[in-house]
Formats: structure tokens, C-alpha cells, sequence
């Protein structure tokens, strides 16, 4: 219904107001009756009997659920791997993505090691402008970490819009990094103010496994999973959660595919940890027992990682921690291989490239294993589809809700309607769905991207080239607020003493510990200048407890102990009372 | 009144009577001392049900290998029932009374023992009975024994007799930039023996690049020179290449070592990365070595040490600012994991946290087959002591991992101690004296790290732990000797009082109240972590070796006495559980058709590890170790056909069954 209109101008034509009538409105918070009123792409009016210029388009929702637009944090659309592409591009992509009633995509940049950060940032920009049919922001993945990477981060946070970058722990010598150049891109991070996303499986363990794997003889896709049993992923998990910790950096896990590692993530939730899980489509509708299907093809599309857990009754317990809020955000990580494509690693599983699709299906499998099992309720559904991810990437309130002033991205929203997946019918180029034969009941009725009608009675009427940019400013409340807070608690102070004047032992040069500490700064007026008397103090959250009261003061390093010194924590002995 | 006597003068007059009683379980009147706060004498001998005693004849059942002797026991019980056990409270001028006996026996024939009317403390029982040893071995248990003339004999009164302590974490004499910690071999294994420790096992610290095999030939020479009373090795691992490889098997097949250690932490000097930790840990899973580790991130503490000192923080505190327990935890979890993966049993020194302690019990709750090993500093202290003004003292308190500023982690270490969460107990003794502590004066990362506890180890246990009524006296004995000797591969030689072990015995007074301090302790360091703690239990009596050590409080120790224990590898306690995972662990291929259909054009650039030529078709469905994933999958999945564009009209039933419930309408 809507002719090309050409990208970022969006031209005033009548078809750019529209008035949903009767609506019940489902926010994360709350679900009630009003009308809403839309006029160029943004929220104008909500409310009952609203004055509206004539001649304006209406949609009758008759009491059903209108909800903000899906925000889909995890897509990989046009992933070049080793020559190859995504079969599904931006449009393709962000097509699928309409039709599943998500309205906003973030993709991920994936430089080569060795390239710019800027420069793959502008060739994914170039890539999503001329296709994306829906707004879309970029996440960017450092692979390799030097100094030029922290001003290109620099520079990606300042002038162009991106507040979240993601490092691997897997993919040894291709992407990952070490726990010391994690511990450093985390510290930029926080003083830049984004969210440090991961990779988290511990790639060490995954090489020598999987050249374990290859020796036994195992070369089809069980080799994938086999190689990367979930305590690799959960020990990943676990490790950059101890880094982010250190460094105050808010952490954001990408596909939590096991039980071990959701619950490492909701363990560290309960000890205060600023942390976030990111479930996939994948990891909430299905499981990892098809990597041993007979049919390689099949078995191969299922290849992603981390794999999806052969234990059946992960998606169900994954969908319990989502509905809990141990988990917030639900991504598709949608990155799909042809069958050809995937043949690559007929011989080898380890060439076998990864991905599967979800980025249509995710809206409705969240509704079918959690809303309608009662596991969520409306409200909860809206915060982990959109809302939660809005906060996150600082998004909110522009998208992620339905409020004056918003963008107009909405999905009339049908309860009732059942679909079974397939890849018969689906918006993608693959000849595999990894959801294949799934009833799925819940789908978009009506889906309304920047104001304009792009799903309606089954059909898309999609635009190519018609998605925004959507900047995203560094310091999001939702996460900072507390990073802020921790940061002042955590300043630390050195002890005032006098100095040291015994006996110094005579030692040869060689230090035992050799760390990456230049001594020059160990004067000692030094310490005598930090401000008299504060006693340490340490982060509540890392360790439960803040010292206080004086130590006891002892004098000369001799031996002069005679006077009993009470044990700290007091005595155990019960002889000290009698 | 004479509890302990010349037995050459009148064996048959002085028979274990009183014990060999059947029934001594009889009620015997309890007497408190010291007032209501006072802990009931006797309090802690009758909690576990005294078989022995109370059928005599049958002690032989538990010890199959000792001789039979019921023809003398029979002769000699109805004496027994004349004789009325002596009242408890002669407990206390006993030691008084022999010295002049103890050192005119330091030239006789010393080799032979009894120890009469004790009560024998092992893991899983306590008994009464007596104890004759020969040559350093313990020859007959039970009543009414018939020994040679001229024994000595050693009155318990009732007293426990436990085994002696084994100390499976030591660096005594260590080498520390061109000096060595202040305690030797000789005056470390002297401060042991005091603290009623009969076996410590140390660390060989080779230096990297160095052979494995000559330091260990160099820690042999020295412990043989010096050490009073038994050692075993560990091998430290601090490189790792096929030499080293090499060395390790030659150190598991000739030299009686079993356990090697490798460090997390120390970066760019000792640390090993994950390959390199999966690689020794597959190795020694295949040999049958217990993988040990110092779980730490090096590189976080690396740039954390860094951050402080930029801060401005020199001092003590900065050490334990630097290295703070999730990074002990973090690293403990990675360890796990890897064991895990490689099938390799690990055993985690030093437990210094309650979040690292965590991580091991829940490991263990999920079937790892990983150990724990809490040590006296973190049982028995903490790490406020780190923001003491006194600098000296400050610094008598740095390790790593550094002591918990959470005052209340030794009371969680002593209580997962207690539960079995945490399976051994070492001291990782490792002094330093001030002024080599002073080397880091104003640089924490400089200044050399250990702190002492060989000797308090036994005391503190008891004190924190069975006088709190955490664990009973068997457990006591199952954390600080049994279960370090089965992980060893020691046992029953070591960690038990059974016939055919070795006479290392300690006599156990389970009311002496001592206080430590530097100023009697026996290790050469000016500080003792554990300064004016008043502690409850100590040892009246060991034997090491068969000889008396330790007798009214005065020591008689020989350096150079001690042997080489050596240690063979695949130790049951962690390899039976192994073995058995092994079998179920195998993997197999799916068998498939090969792929025909068409394929893409790609790059090699990038991805891929090294890898074998393709081979396939084993023809078995896959098994997977039932304890990494909890599930086994059974049945094979539906066969399809080759790939084509519309494969799906049929509709699969999701894995797991449907959450959906239009599926039921």
C-alpha cells in the first residue's frame, strides 16, 4: 500500500496517519483501552475520542493486543564468512523480521581481524541502508584489540552511534581474546559508557576438543556439539562474568543456549552483578538431539554457536528463567547458511558454518512456550521481546513502548492464531527451518513499521531501503545507574604507615612475579600523601562486608608479641569464658 | 598412680586390664572440670559405638592381617575384671612424671612400643584397644597382646591415639630469588612433628626451563639430609613442552610421584594457559597423576596489580585488593571445567575463600571428581590483618590466594570441611623472615608470599572444628591424614591405625589448651599468622617412624630420618570413579550417507582447527558421559531423506513434547 518513498525523508502522504481504534495497549508495565494516532512515523495522541484530521487510514482493533515492535538485538544478516554470505541479506532479513511482528533489528558488525572498526562499521551501514526495510542499529565485535582499537571504539561511541561491543571468547586464533586484553576492552567500555556483550565459550578447550572430535572419527554435526559440551559455555560465562565484575563493566551474555550457563548468569544476578542474558529463538524452541539426525543437511542446519543443548528440556527451562527475569533480553541470532553452503564442512564439521534462523519465528515461539503456557503474562512478554532490550541499548523510550512521542512501531497483535512453522512458507532463503513442523499458536495480525501498515491480512508490503539508523547514546540509565553508584564505593586506599626501616633482604635482580607493573610510582611521600585515615573500603557487592574500626597498631616488626591478641571474628575457644 | 610404666620390670602384672573389660562401655561417672563452660570430660570418647569392646575376641574382624591372639585374651580377662579403670583425673599429672624414663629410652631399643589402654581414632570407627609396634610398623592391635620383654610401654589412659598428621602441602626450604624460606626440611618437619604431623608432602618448584627430574633429584638431597620424619613430593609444573612430558611420565613410572601441580596464576612466569592446562591435564588423566592447581586468574590480577600501584597502593593491602576471591573462584570453576572435560581427577590447594569453596562443593554435587583443600591460614585466620599499620606484621600475612577480608570464611571453610565439601587439609607452610619480606616493602607484588602452619594445623582443626562440634574425631582424622593418604596412594600404610601401617601415631589430648605465639613456636619466622589464639587439643605424645618425638612437651627429633614415600600412581579413591566414566565416555560418529549435493565456494582464511583427514562411518549411536550432560540419547532420530527445497509437509513433533495446548484441543 505504501510506493517507494526513499530512505531517512520519510515524504508526508495521507497514508502516513494512521488511527488505531479500540486497541488494548500492552506495555511492559501495564495493558489498558485507548486509541492511538500516528503521524509521521511517531506516536502523536493516545487516548479515547481523539480529535484526528480527517481523511486519516483506521485500523478497527476491536479490544485486540496493540504492543510495541519486536526489537531484535541479535541478528547476523549478510555475515560474510570466509568468502561466503548469509543467504539472508538486509532485506531478505529484515522482511523475515516484519513478518514475525519485530520491527527493529541490531545487527552485528563483524570486522575482519586486521580491518577497521570504522571501516566495517560504514560498510554494514552502507549494506543496511540501501536493503534494511526496518530501523536498525549496529552492534560491533572487536576481534582484535590493540591500540587503535580503543580510539576506533572511541570513535564508533562519539560520532557514530554505537554503544555496545561484543568480543569473543571462542574461535581461537580468529577472534578470540585473552582474559587480559578482555579485562582492558571492558575497562574502555565502562569509561566509554556501552555495554560489553560476549561470546562466551571458553575456545581453548573447544580446539583441543575438537581435534579430539576429529580424531575419534567423528566428522558430522554431532562433532559440533560434542565438542562444545555446556560447561565450556557455562565456564566462559562464569569467567567474563568474574572480569566484568573487576572492572565494572555491565555485561551482556549473547545466546545463552544451555541450563549451565543461564544459571551461572542468575547466580551472579543474586550476588548483584550487573550482567544480562540474551536466550535465542533457537535456544527457547528447540533442542540439540538433531545434530544426530541421519540427514546430514538437516543435522547441519542446526550448526550454531554455542550449540543448542541436547538436553530436551532446556527450552522449557530456559523459557522459565525468561519469564523470571533471570534472563531479559530474547535475540534470534539470525544467521543462516544454504544447504550448499553449509557443505563446506561435509568432511569436517568444524568448517560447517554457524547460524540458524529465528529472527521470524522468535515473537511467536515466546508467545507459545511462555504466554500461553502461563509462565508470562502479557506485560512480561512485551519487556523481553522489546522493552528490556530498548533499556539496555538506550533505546527507551523511543522504542520499546507505546507512548506519545514514540516511534510508530506497533504489531496488532492475535492471540489466538495458530501457524505451523515451515520452510514452505517462511520469509527466508534457506532451505531449512530449525523450527520445522512446530505449532506455534500467536502471530502479528497487523504490523506498523515508522508509521506505516506493513503487514496486514498475511501480506507484506515491505519496502526496501526504507530502515533508519537508530543512534544509540552511550550511559543508558537502566545499566549505568548502578555501574555510576558502584564506582564511587569501589575507590580504594592504600594503609598509612610509617615506613619500613628493619632488615631488607639482599635478593638477586630477576623479579619473581613479573607483571605488567613500571615501579616508578612507589615513593613513599607518596603514600603518606593519601589522605590521612580512611579506612578501605571494598565494593559491598563483591565481597558482603566493609571493614571498619582501627586495626590493632603495632609498632616495631619484632618480636614483640607478649600481649594476647584476640582472633578476629572473636573466640571460638569456649575456655575463654570460664 | 603411675599411668605410663617400665613394662621390662613386671608385663604380666600390668595387662591393658581395664580395657580389655567387655562392656567398657559401661557408664563411667563423668566429671567436669573448670566450670559449667568447661567441656565434659569424655565428651567426645563415646560417640562412636565400641564394637570391639564390647565383644571380645572379634577385634580381628576389622584388621584381617594381624595375627590371631585369642588364647591370650581369653587367659587374661577374668584379671581384667578385678581391675577398676583409673579415674580420669590422673590425666593431668601423667606427663609430669617420666621424663627421666623418655630419654634413657632414647638409646635402648626404642624401636619396640606399646601403647597401652588407648583409644583408637581412625576415619571410620573408634575402638579401645593397644597398639604394639615394631621397626616402625604396627604389628598387633588389640587386648591383652603378647609382646616381647622389655617393651616400653606408653599408658593412653583412655586418651585417643589418632595417626599422625599428614601435611600434604608444604614448601619447606624453598628457593626464593637466590635465598630459601627460613624453614628447612629439618626445622619445618621438626615444627610438624611438634604440632603432631608425622608426614609432610612439599612442592618441587622447578624453575621454568629447567628438567623436572633434576629438581626433584635436588628437593630428594636436601629432604634426605634434613627431614625428620617421612616426606612424599609433588612436582610442580612450571612449563610445559614434550621434554616436560616426558619427565612427568618418568617421575609417575620411577620416582614415586603421583601429583603435579600447575599454576593459573603467576603471569609470564608460572602460568599455563587453558591448552596447555587441557594438555597436561588429558596426560596425567592417562597416567594416572592427580592434577593439582593454584586457581587464580593471573591475567586479571596482573592488571589489577597494576591499577593499584597506579592508585598508589604499596603496601600489603594492595595484595589483597589485587586479588580478590571471584578471581580465585573464577579460576577454580575453569579448572573444574577442564578436569571435567579431560576426565582428569583435580585437586584445588589452597582454598582460601567461600566462593571458591562453593564452586568446589558444587562441582561435587554434580559429580567432578575434584578435591579441595582448605589450609590452616584459611581455617584458622583472616585477611583483615592486611590494613594492620604494622607493616611487618601486615606483611606475615601475604598468599595467594590472599586471605579473605570476610571475617566469617573460616568458620564456612571449617564447616564444608566438616560436610566433606572440602576433603583434605595442608598447611602450605612457606616462611619467610621480615627482611625477606621487605624485599617488597614498597611494592606488594615484591614481597615473597606463604605464611606458616605446619604446626598449628592438628590444634586448629580440632579447635575450630571438633570442639565447635562440627565434625567428630574420625572425621578429624579422615581431613587431616586419611583422605590425603588415599589421594596419595598411601593408604592404609599411611592415615590408618591398622596392623602393617606405619607407627606414626600421635597421643591426642583433647583438653590442653595452648596459645600460639612466635615467641615458642618452632618455625625460625618472627610472626606467626596466628598470634595469641588460644587454642584447645594438642598432641601429648607422637611417634613418628616407631620412636617416641614428642613426649612432655619436649621434642627428640633426628634430622635426616626421614624417607621418601613413594607415591604410585592411579590412587583408587579418585581413579575407580575414572575408570568407570572412561567406558562410558566413548563417542560415536552418526552414520550418514555422504553428502552429494552441491557445495559452496569458500576461503580457508580463517576457522578450522587442525584437522585429521575426513574419516567416517562408525556404525553405533552416540553415548555421552552421563555426567557431563545428565541424559543419554536413545533411539535413533528419524532418518530423512537427502536435502531438497520443501522438505517438511509432515510435522515433526517437537523434542521434548509440545508446550502447546491447541496441540490438545
Amino acid at each position: 500500500m505504501s510506493g517507494y518513498q526513499g530512505k531517512k525523508n520519510i515524504p508526508r502522504i495521507t497514508s502516513d496517519r494512521l488511527l488505531i481504534k479500540g486497541a488494548k495497549i500492552v506495555n511492559d508495565d501495564q495493558s489498558f483501552m485507548a486509541d492511538i494516532y500516528m503521524e509521521d512515523g511517531v506516536i502523536k495522541q493516545i487516548g479515547d475520542n481523539l480529535i484526528v484530521p480527517g481523511g486519516v487510514k483506521i485500523i478497527e482493533a476491536h479490544g485486540r493486543m496493540v504492543m510495541p515492535g519486536g526489537i531484535d538485538v541479535h541478528t547476523r544478516f549478510q555475515m560474510p564468512d570466509r568468502g561466503m554470505v548469509a543467504a539472508d541479506d538486509f532485506y531478505q532479513g529484515t522482511r523475515a523480521a516484519l513478518a514475525g511482528g519485530t520491527t527493529m533489528i541490531v545487527d552485528h558488525v563483524v570486522p575482519e581481524p586486521g580491518v577497521s572498526l570504522v571501516g566495517a562499521f560504514k560498510l554494514w551501514r552502507e549494506w543496511a541502508d540501501s536493503k534494511s526495510c526496518c530501523d536498525y542499529s549496529l552492534h560491533v565485535d572487536i576481534t582484535e584489540w590493540n591500540k587503535g582499537t580503543q580510539e576506533e571504539m572511541e570513535s564508533l561511541v562519539k560520532d557514530h552511534g554505537v554503544n555496545s561491543f561484543l568480543v569473543y571468547l571462542a574461535y581461537k586464533d580468529v577472534f578470540q581474546l585473552s582474559d587480559s586484553q578482555i579485562y582492558e576492552v571492558f575497562s574502555v567500555i565502562r569509561d566509554l559508557g556501552a555495554i560489553a556483550q560476549v561470546h562466551a565459550e571458553n575456545g581453548d578447550i573447544i580446539a583441543e576438543e575438537q581435534r579430539r572430535i576429529l580424531e575419534l572419527g567423528i566428522t558430522g554435526p554431532e562433532g559440533h556439539v560434542l565438542s562444545r559440551p555446556e560447561e565450556v559455555e557455562a565456564e566462559a560465562v562464569n569467567r567474563s562474568i568474574t572480569i566484568a565484575n573487576q572492572t565494572n563493566c555491565p555485561l551482556y551474555i549473547t545466546k545463552v543456549m544451555s541450563k549451565s550457563a543461564a544459571d551461572v548468569i542468575a547466580l551472579a544476578r543474586k550476588r548483584g552483578a550487573v550482567v544480562y542474558g540474551e536466550p535465542i529463538s533457537a535456544s527457547l524452541g528447540t533442542d540439540g538431539t538433531h545434530y544426530w539426525s541421519k540427514n546430514w543437511a538437516k543435522a547441519a542446519a542446526f550448526v550454531t554457536s554455542p550449540p543448542l543443548s541436547p538436553d530436551p528440556t532446556t527450552p522449557d527451562y530456559l523459557n522459565s528463567l525468561l519469564s523470571c527475569g533471570d534472563l531479559q533480553v530474547a535475540g534470534s541470532a539470525h544467521c543462516t547458511f544454504q544447504t550448499s553452503q553449509r557443505a563446506v564442512g561435509k568432511d569436517n564439521f568444524t568448517l560447517i558454518p554457524e547460524g540458524t534462523n529465528g529472527t521470524e519465528e522468535r515473537m511467536s515461539i515466546i508467545w507459545d512456550k511462555c504466554v500461553v503456557t502461563g509462565k508470562m503474562d502479557e506485560n512480561q512478554f512485551v519487556s523481553v521481546t522489546s522493552t528490556n532490550a530498548a533499556k539496555i541499548f538506550n533505546l527507551y523510550p523511543r522504542k520499546g513502548r507505546i507512548a506519545v512521542g514514540s516511534d510508530a512501531d506497533l504489531v496488532l497483535w492475535d492471540p489466538d492464531v495458530t501457524k505451523i512453522i515451515s520452510a514452505k512458507n517462511h520469509n527466508l532463503a534457506v532451505e531449512y527451518n530449525i523450527f520445522e513442523g512446530m505449532e506455534v499458536r500467536g502471530g502479528p495480525l497487523v504490523v506498523i513499521s515508522q508509521g506505516k501498515v506493513v503487514l496486514e491480512e498475511g501480506n507484506l508490503h515491505t519496502t526496501e531501503g526504507c530502515g533508519r539508523f537508530v543512534s544509540r547514546k552511550p550511559f543508558p540509565d537502566h545499566v549505568y545507574k548502578r555501574i555510576k553508584a558502584r564506582s564511587r564505593l569501589t575507590e580504594l586506599r592504600g594503609v598509612p604507615r610509617g615506613q619500613y626501616d628493619g632488615p631488607v633482604c639482599e635478593v638477586a635482580v630477576t623479579p619473581k612475579v613479573m607483571s605488567t607493573v613500571s615501579s616508578g610510582n612507589v615513593s613513599p611521600t607518596k603514600q603518606q600523601q593519601q589522605s590521612s585515615t580512611h579506612q578501605p573500603v571494598r565494593n559491598l557487592h563483591q565481597s558482603g562486608f566493609s571493614l571498619s574500626g582501627a586495626q590493632v597498631d603495632d609498632n616495631i616488626p619484632r618480636r614483640n608479641t607478649q600481649r594476647i591478641v584476640a582472633p578476629p571474628g572473636g573466640k571460638a575457644n569456649i575456655t575463654s569464658l570460664g | 598412680m603411675t599411668e605410663r610404666r617400665e613394662t621390662r620390670a613386671e608385663p604380666e602384672e600390668d595387662l591393658p586390664v581395664y580395657l580389655a573389660r567387655p562392656g567398657t562401655a559401661d557408664q563411667v561417672p563423668r566429671q567436669k572440670y573448670g566450670g559449667m563452660f568447661c567441656s565434659v570430660h569424655d565428651a567426645f570418647e563415646r560417640k562412636t559405638i565400641d564394637f570391639d569392646a564390647l565383644s571380645v575376641g572379634q577385634k580381628g574382624s576389622r584388621t584381617p592381617r594381624s595375627p590371631r591372639r585369642d588364647t591370650g585374651q581369653e587367659a587374661r580377662s577374668p584379671v581384667s575384671d578385678r581391675r577398676v579403670s583409673p579415674s580420669p583425673q590422673q590425666l593431668e599429672t601423667r606427663t609430669r612424671k617420666d621424663e627421666e624414663v623418655l630419654q634413657s629410652l632414647e638409646d635402648g631399643k626404642s624401636d619396640r612400643l606399646l601403647i597401652k589402654g588407648g583409644r583408637i581414632v581412625n576415619d571410620d570407627q573408634s575402638f579401645q584397644a593397644d597398639i604394639y609396634m615394631e621397626d616402625g610398623v604396627i604389628k598387633q592391635i588389640g587386648d591383652n597382646l603378647i609382646v616381647p620383654g622389655g617393651v616400653k610401654t606408653i599408658e593412653a589412659n583412655g586418651k585417643m591415639v589418632i595417626p599422625g598428621g599428614i601435611d600434604i602441602h608444604t614448601h619447606f626450604q624453598m628457593p626464593y630469588r637466590g635465598t630459601t624460606t627460613v624453614d628447612d626440611f629439618a626445622q619445618g618437619s621438626k615444627a610438624a612433628l611438634a604440632g603432631g604431623t608425622t608426614m609432610i608432602v612439599d612442592h618441587v618448584i622447578p624453575e621454568p626451563g629447567t628438567s623436572l627430574m633434576e629438581a626433584f633429584d635436588q628437593w630428594r638431597q636436601w629432604a634426605d639430609e634434613k627431614s625428620c620424619c617421612d616426606y612424599s613430593l609433588h612436582v610442580d609444573i612450571t612449563h610445559w613442552n614434550d621434554s616436560v612430558k616426558q619427565e612427568v611420565d618418568n617421575l609417575i613410572k620411577e620416582k614415586g610421584v603421583n601429583s603435579f601441580h600447575v599454576y593459573m596464576a603467576y603471569k609470564d612466569y608460572y602460568q599455563m594457559n587453558n591448552s596447555e592446562l587441557y594438555e597436561i591435564f588429558t596426560f596425567l588423566a592417562e597416567r594416572g597423576g592427580i592434577a593439582q592447581v593454584h586457581a587464580e586468574n593471573g591475567e586479571i590480577i596482573a592488571e589489577e596489580q597494576a591499577r593499584m600501584l597506579q592508585m598508589g597502593i604499596t603496601g600489603p593491602e594492595g595484595h589483597v585488593l589485587s586479588r580478590p576471591e571471584e578471581v580465585e573462584a573464577e579460576a577454580v570453576f575453569r579448572a573444574v571445567t577442564i578436569a571435567s572435560q579431560t576426565n582428569c581427577p583435580l585437586y584445588v590447594t589452597r582454598v582460601m575463600s567461600k566462593s571458591a569453596a562453593d564452586i568446589i562443593s558444587q562441582a561435587r554435587k554434580k559429580g567432578n571428581v575434584v578435591f579441595g583443600e582448605p589450609i590452616t591460614a584459611s581455617l584458622g585466620t583472616d585477611g583483615t590483618h592486611y590494613w594492620s599499620k604494622n607493616w611487618a606484621k601486615a606483611a606475615s600475612f601475604v598468599t595467594s590466594p590472599p586471605l579473605s577480608p570476610d571475617p566469617t570464611t573460616p568458620d564456612y571453610l571449617n564447616t564444608l570441611l566438616s560436610s566433606g565439601d572440602l576433603s583434605v587439609t595442608g598447611s602450605a607452610h612457606c616462611t619467610f623472615s621480615v627482611a625477606q619480606k621487605a624485599i617488597g616493602k614498597d611494592d606488594f607484588t615484591q614481597i615473597p608470599e606463604g605464611v606458616n602452619g605446619v604446626e598449628e594445623r592438628m590444634t586448629l582443626i580440632w579447635d575450630k572444628a571438633v570442639t565447635t562440634g562440627k565434625m567428630d574425631e574420625n572425621m578429624f582424622v579422615a581431613v587431616t591424614s586419611t583422605n590425603a593418604a588415599k589421594i596419595l596412594n598411601l593408604y592404609p600404610r599411611k592415615g590408618r591405625i591398622a596392623v602393617g601401617s606405619d607407627a606414626d601415631l600421635v597421643i591426642w589430648d583433647t583438653d590442653s589448651v595452648s596459645t600460639i605465639t612466635a615467641k615458642t613456636h618452632n618455625s625460625a619466622a618472627e610472626y606467626n599468622v596466628f598470634e595469641g589464639m588460644e587454642l584447645r587439643g594438642a598432641p601429648t605424645v607422637v611417634i613418628c617412624q616407631g620412636k617416641i618425638v614428642l613426649e612432655d612437651g619436649k621434642l627428640h627429633v633426628t634430622s635426616g630420618v626421614g624417607r621418601f614415600i613413594p607415591c604410585s600412581s592411579f590412587p583408587d579413591f579418585a581413579y575407580k570413579r575414572i575408570k568407570a566414566r572412561k567406558q562410558l565416555a566413548v563417542l560415536r560418529a552418526v552414520p550418514r550417507g555422504m553428502y552429494d549435493g552441491p557445495v559452496s565456494e569458500f576461503s580457508m582464511s580463517r576457522g578450522g582447527t587442525p584437522s585429521a583427514s575426513a574419516r567416517s562411518s562408525p556404525t553405533k549411536q552416540p553415548v555421552r558421559n552421563l555426567h557431563q550432560s545428565g541424559f543419554t540419547l536413545s533411539g535413533p532420530p528419524t532418518p530423512d531423506d537427502l536435502p531438497a527445497r520443501p522438505p517438511g509437509r509432515r510435522i515433526v513433533v517437537p523434542p521434548g513434547g509440545r508446550s502447546n495446548i491447541t496441540s490438545l484441543s
